[in-house]
């Protein structure tokens, strides 16, 4: 299949794909603000999307062309390396880039009927604007090799995303003071981030990410780079929902659209906790002073706090999305935990739970979309009696909650077995076992929703509409089925990440 | 007293709003050879149009500027940005190389002058056209709750 795809694109377009994957969007995104309805701009972003991935698998191909992974470079303006930005492919950059344009694909397809629901119309073209800018922008802090550069693609996609959270408001009014709160936050996070990238700058003359790790060999115990590192780390952490810093997340995903919390569910915390990989272990290092005992005494112990507390609060949560979004900072939890085992299957697991998360999660609130655009409730009183009226959407729904929980035979599982025998092989068995408590936690979160969903009488029998549109149950079934198929045949997903961790710890990077 | 108490500021802001104008069309062009470039001249531009519905009221302004129109404008200005690195890269260039728009031989510097002023001239119609849509969001925002409701 990647092989077919890659076969159709043109040599000129392979070559410049790095530049084509954000510059398609880039240059649709405006045109599609000024499209004259919201259809038009839709069909414009399904382009760009579509467009966008089809570039992430030729890129994918490129990398994988040669043994152990090939890097592209890419000089943007003609302005070579370390001078100039760099956008710099490797295996764990097109790993996560195939899994942005995938999701952000999918999610375009399926949006339009909740779109419709939700966003009114004067305000539908300027919103699928703002969207494909924060596609583009997560696209970019993947692509790019250049810590500045990185930055202002963190910024392109988190300011796309306070509007996008905050056009909720249409719904409901919460939306508003949950932006606010995450505008604030999120530029917190980015400011620390840029601080941090400023203070590797003063000790090093460089912002190129490659060359940085060159020249932080020789600046270890350098004061500056301390103080960067920290504020590099919490920045990033802020970003990516990590467990002191996720107060922001839960009521952003809650009162957003339905179509911008099944997006960014799925694909903003991954980026900004690939852009924390990044950092820790190709620019930084696991030789570098501060990094050992980062990984074992801030990384791994907010990790556990995550996946319980954040577990915990999940299960008292009576509105559905509630649920699913405390369960997201919990998911964050586990994959900092095969992070901090500092070891190429530890990285690994943890970007395989990464990409299993996204599928997860992108399906179960794909799903959840489909509820409130035909039920408009989103608690658990009103998800009672769905799997006898909605059985189409509801069983792509349980497939992603097993999926979640970790059965045998869905994606969660196999990831989980990864970080399992990850913790196992570094002597941290008791790390097996608090993965086994939390999905135990998972079990009760999400069996009361299945429970609900399965075994209650239905509140409203006699709605006429009941399953959601056809464009949302394919998107929905294509996840729902890549979690199965992960779980069944996880070789492909998991050699993505095996390669991605292997890039890493061989420095392929460099 | 005839009621009118802002007429000094009407008749000095008059006579400043095309002087602001100007200088930023100067800041713009003149970016190459010294401090500025399309973000101030942007900045000072929508200064002007700011300055102009504070003295003389906001929907005057708007009927001039529509904000409709205000957004396109900053649409506009990031499309010119991505249509330049197409450009390059239609001319075989790598995206935003401005080196290649005229495929010139090496020496040449057409196509930095041009590449980075219709680049700026993208950047100053993007931030002229978000400020004056920023600033009506704000000065033309409808209160929800009514005086008498509080």
């Amino acid at each position: 299949m990647i092989e077919f795809i890659t076969s159709l694109v043109p040599a000129d377009i392979a070559a410049h794909a790095p530049a084509l994957l954000i510059g398609v969007p880039l240059i649709l995104a405006p045109l599609a603000a000024m499209m004259p309805n919201g259809r038009l701009a839709w069909l414009i972003s399904i382009f760009a999307t579509g467009f966008s991935l089809v570039m992430a698998i030729v890129m994918l191909a490129q990398v994988r062309s040669v043994e152990g992974g090939a890097v592209i470079s890419y000089a943007m303006g003609g302005w070579l390396p370390d001078a100039g930005i760099e956008f710099r492919i490797d295996a764990l950059n097109s790993m996560i880039l195939l899994l942005v344009t995938t999701i952000g694909f999918l999610a375009t397809i399926f949006g339009w009927p909740s779109i419709k629901a939700e966003i009114r119309e004067a305000k539908r073209a300027m919103f699928m604007s703002a969207y494909l800018v924060c596609f583009l922008g997560l696209c970019g802090v993947a692509a790019t090799g250049d810590a500045f550069n990185l930055f202002v693609f963190l910024e392109i996609s988190s300011i796309s995303t306070y509007v996008l959270v905050a056009l909720g408001a249409t719904r409901d009014r919460r939306a508003l003071p949950a932006s606010a709160n995450y505008l604030m936050m999120g530029t917190i996070g980015a400011s620390f981030f840029v601080v941090g990238v400023g203070f590797l700058y003063a000790a090093t003359g460089t912002l190129n990410m490659a060359e940085l790790a060159e020249r932080l060999q020789d600046a270890q115990n350098n004061k500056a780079v301390l103080a960067g590192y920290a504020f590099i780390l919490v920045g990033l952490g802020l970003k990516a929902a990590m467990f002191p810093l996720h107060q922001w997340l839960p009521n952003a995903y809650a009162y957003s659209p339905s179509f911008v919390t099944m997006f960014l569910a799925a694909t903003a915390t991954k980026v900004a906790l690939y852009a924390l990989v990044r950092f820790l272990f190709t620019v930084f290092g696991l030789e570098f002073s501060f990094e050992g005992s980062t990984l074992v005494w801030i990384l791994m112990p907010m990790g556990i706090a995550a996946m319980v507390a954040c577990s915990f609060q999940a299960v008292f949560q009576t509105d559905v999305r509630r649920t699913l979004a405390y369960s997201s900072v919990a998911q964050v939890g586990y994959m900092l935990l095969g992070i901090s085992i500092g070891t190429a299957a530890g990285v690994s697991a943890g970007l395989f739970h990464l990409v299993n998360h996204a599928v997860i999660k992108g399906a179960l609130f794909m799903a959840l979309a489909g509820v409130v655009l035909t039920y408009k409730g989103t608690t658990l009183n009103d998800f009672r009696g769905l799997g006898r009226s909605a059985p189409w959407t509801m069983t792509a729904f349980a497939i992603a909650a097993v999926s979640l929980i970790g059965v045998p035979l869905t994606a969660g599982f196999q990831s989980k077995v990864a970080l399992g025998t990850a913790l196992f092989e570094n002597g941290w068995w008791w790390g097996v076992a608090v993965v086994m408590f939390s999905s135990l936690l998972a079990v009760i979160y999400m069996g009361r929703i299945l429970e609900a969903v399965f075994f209650r009488a239905p509140i409203n029998p006699n709605k006429k509409r009941k399953e959601a549109p056809l464009l949302i149950l394919i998107p929905l079934w294509i996840l729902a089925l890549a979690n199965i198929w992960i779980g069944v045949q996880g070789g492909f997903v998991a050699g993505l990440a095996d390669d991605a961790a292997a890039s890493l710890f061989i420095g392929g990077a460099r | 007293m005839n009621g009118d108490h802002h007429v000094i500021l009407r008749v000095v802001a008059k006579a400043l709003i095309p002087i602001i104008s100007v200088f930023g069309f100067f800041v713009h062009f003149h970016g190459e050879y010294s401090p500025g470039g399309g973000f101030q001249a942007g900045v000072i531009l929508a200064v002007a149009i700011i300055l102009y519905s504070l003295i003389f009221g906001i929907a005057p302004c708007m009927r001039a500027i529509t904000p409709g129109f205000a957004r396109t404008v900053a649409a506009f200005g990031l499309f010119l940005y991505a249509a330049v690195g197409f450009w390059a890269l239609a001319m075989g260039g790598n995206f935003l190389y401005y080196d290649a728009l005229f495929r010139e031989a090496p020496g040449g510097h057409l196509g930095q002058h041009v590449g980075i002023i219709v680049i700026e001239l993208g950047v100053l119609a993007a931030v002229a056209g978000s400020m004056v849509a920023i600033y009506y969001a704000f000065a033309g925002r409808v209160s929800e709750i009514r005086d008498e409701d509080w």
